[in-house]
């Protein structure tokens, strides 16, 4: 018997009122954007944003509580966008989207900030339990950005994983920590590179004290990246269900999973909202089709950031996915 | 193959060459419509339907004969009717719901609209448009529709199998535009599909949406491709196979350095080079963007090249879009008289080739 939690990747989309609002605070251009040294009036916004995202996820009863990263211009480039080591140059592509981030350039040596441990420090006086971080993981993040300093490749993903651990250093308390990983899956590592990507995975993961799930997304690993994600020790791997199921279960029955999983089963990308009842038939499809496996507990996520939504349609997602639980135990 | 070309040939160009200059189409607004757009959508304003169309008619006059000065041989209104480049047409397709913004990056949001049931023509789109920019425009009239690839691209798609059909079903009711604006008089008709460079391996979509667009189309209407700055060496040469006329595209931006993408294999069809950036807010001298013209010629002869920015001008300050289009005319004219004078000798330009 599987328990059921239910969470998100975060990334939400700000409020209508807050687009407004920031964008008249802080301006069009790409120099506007966060560089974590916002006034007091932009940081009484983003602390309003952040309690209505908490409010909305304990209303409608997910078990899991993200911050919600309304701050996170450059999306999950956001941590090194933040750090005195980075510049951001210009725009570039949010890997396929019709979505742009400020390509951040590493040019000294890295230096945990502390501004993702900020957020969480002011969510966490909402938050009783169920407290969930979300960081980009190494691979990702080292993917999205470009070094002028470490020099090779290895070297730069390590200080992007020392990086990110340092700043988990500084996290509150926390139940669980996502680590968003869509680079394995758009970029993938190639011969080498793929165990190094695992062993910075690895790195970033000792550093947390809580539940660490790696989430893939936008399609499946490649098969030998997959079998190299599985020699980290994270509690659970994340699987896109909406973009991909038939690679996914290969991989979960071919190689096997960790003893949790995370399965992505809400669209992220579209406003379709899913039913309760076709959420939980999801979950229950990759039961069915991994008999060979036996989860303790599933993470049942939105696949994807939620940004790209607008408010009414994540609203309804998050809302649907909440009811789920009851679905699955009625099955 | 029907020479669409030599109709927006003028009877009095004073050179024996001729660079077709144009545009690609958007257009700084000016400040006064968009404040009347802000009037039109506050309930508490006085502001109607009649004060929008008035205000309208009054934006696309003004940035027609803005074009028309400038002495470009084919001009646009500028968009002056257009808000956005999908939002516009969703609101009049069938099918379409809108929930709200999204994010585009920073603080620059969309309104990108979710297909939630089988698109099907509603409102007419352009016509109005076109033929009003044609009764106010001395001068032919292009017309720029957002292609059905970029339309289905970038929307959410409830319910289609896939974005595929969707397009599909969207190139059926470009055609019954074009079908519509031919009626009316039009002779260009540019499609826009800049999802096409964010999606390359979409390539044989694009074509078979074309192959709809274009189905009963008459042959002496011009058809023409726009598609913005990406890499085209993964397009190219597949899509000269698509059944249009000219491509419009983006090179100046990018210093010409896909230039070389074009020359490997024969361009079979016409060019319409952009030759002046979009994005960068300085009026390029004519000696520069001649320059950029007579590159044009690597790739195609000077009866196959049309002149144009690179893209749309919307985000440029009036009176630098001006100066950009202005100094892109005398660049051409200047162009063909040395053409005429024989003094180009730069790959299909050269007189030898003649």
């Amino acid at each position: 018997m599987s328990e059921v939690v239910t969470t998100t990747p975060g990334l939400y989309p700000l409020p209508d009122w807050a687009k407004d609002d920031l964008s008249d605070l802080k301006g069009h251009q790409k120099a506007d954007l966060i560089d974590g040294t916002e006034s007091e009036e932009i940081e009484d916004a983003y602390e309003r944003v952040r309690s209505e995202y908490v409010d909305h996820q304990q209303s409608a009863g997910l078990d899991r509580i993200v911050e919600g990263q309304g701050r996170w211009d450059d999306m999950i480039a956001h941590p090194l966008a933040v750090a005195d080591a980075v510049e951001t140059r210009g725009i570039v592509r949010y890997y396929d989207n019709n979505n742009f981030y400020r390509e951040p350039v590493v040019t000294d040596d890295l230096a945990a900030t502390g501004d993702v441990a900020a957020e969480l420090d002011a969510a966490s006086e909402q938050v009783d339990s169920g407290l969930q971080a979300v960081l980009p993981g190494p691979y990702s993040l080292a993917d999205l950005a470009t070094d002028e300093h470490y020099g090779d490749d290895g070297a730069f993903l390590d200080a992007v994983a020392d990086f990110l651990a340092d700043e988990i250093d500084a996290f509150p308390d926390v139940e669980t920590l996502f680590l968003l990983e869509p680079s394995l899956v758009e970029n993938p590592p190639e011969d080498g590179e793929d165990e190094r990507a695992s062993e910075a995975i690895d790195a970033v993961a000792a550093a947390a004290d809580a539940e660490v799930v790696a989430h893939t997304y936008w399609g499946a690993l490649d098969e030998k990246v997959y079998a190299h994600l599985m020699d980290a020790d994270v509690d659970a791997i994340g699987f896109d269900f909406v973009a991909n199921h038939e690679d996914n279960v290969y991989n979960i029955s071919e190689y096997g999973t960790k003893d949790d999983v995370a399965l992505g089963v809400v669209d992220g990308q579209n406003t379709l909202v899913e039913e309760p009842e076709t959420i939980a038939e999801r979950i229950e499809w990759v039961g069915d089709n991994t008999p060979s496996t036996d989860f303790e507990t599933i993470y049942a996520t939105i696949n994807t950031e939620t940004f790209y939504l607008p408010v009414n349609k994540y609203e309804a997602k998050l809302d649907a996915l909440a009811a789920v639980n009851k679905e699955v135990m009625l099955a | 193959m029907t020479d669409t070309r030599e109709q927006f040939h003028p009877e009095n160009h004073p050179n024996d060459h001729f660079l077709l200059t144009t545009v690609v189409g958007s257009y700084k607004k000016p400040k006064w419509l968009d404040r009347a757009r802000e009037l039109l959508e506050d309930e508490d304003a006085s502001f109607d339907e009649d004060d929008w169309e008035e205000a309208t008619d009054d934006a696309s006059r003004l940035i027609t004969e803005e074009h028309e000065r400038t002495g470009m041989d084919v001009i646009c209104d500028g968009e002056m009717r257009r808000n956005e480049m999908v939002e516009y047409f969703a609101h009049l397709i069938e099918g379409y719901e809108f929930n709200g913004r999204v994010k585009v990056w920073g603080h620059n949001y969309f309104d990108k609209p979710s297909v939630v049931e089988e698109v099907e023509y509603g409102e007419e789109w352009l016509v109005d448009e076109f033929e009003f920019t044609d009764s106010v425009s001395e001068r032919p009239v292009k017309v720029p529709i957002t292609g059905p690839y970029t339309l289905a691209n970038w929307s959410f798609n409830e319910v289609y199998d896939d974005e595929e059909q969707l397009a599909y079903d969207l190139a059926d009711l470009v055609n019954e535009e074009i079908d519509r604006l031919v009626d009316a008089g039009a002779k260009y008709i540019q499609i826009d599909e800049p999802a096409l460079a964010t999606t390359p391996d979409d390539h044989a979509i694009v074509g078979a949406c074309l192959d709809r667009i274009v189905d009963d189309i008459p042959e002496d209407v011009r058809v023409g491709l726009h598609v913005c700055y990406g890499d085209y060496s993964r397009i190219y040469p597949e899509m000269l196979d698509y059944p249009v006329d000219e491509y419009d595209l983006e090179l100046c931006n990018g210093n010409y350095e896909q230039l070389d993408v074009f020359t490997e294999h024969e361009f079979t069809k016409d060019l319409a080079l952009g030759v002046v950036d979009a994005h960068v807010a300085e009026v390029e001298p004519v000696e520069e963007i001649k320059e950029n013209i007579v590159k044009g010629f690597e790739v195609v002869p000077p009866e196959r090249l049309t002149v144009s920015p690179d893209c749309g001008l919307k985000l440029l300050p009036r009176e630098v879009a001006y100066g950009k289009m202005e100094n892109m005319v005398q660049a051409a004219r200047e162009v063909e008289e040395e053409l005429d004078a024989g003094e180009i000798d730069v790959g299909l330009a050269a007189p030898t080739s003649d």
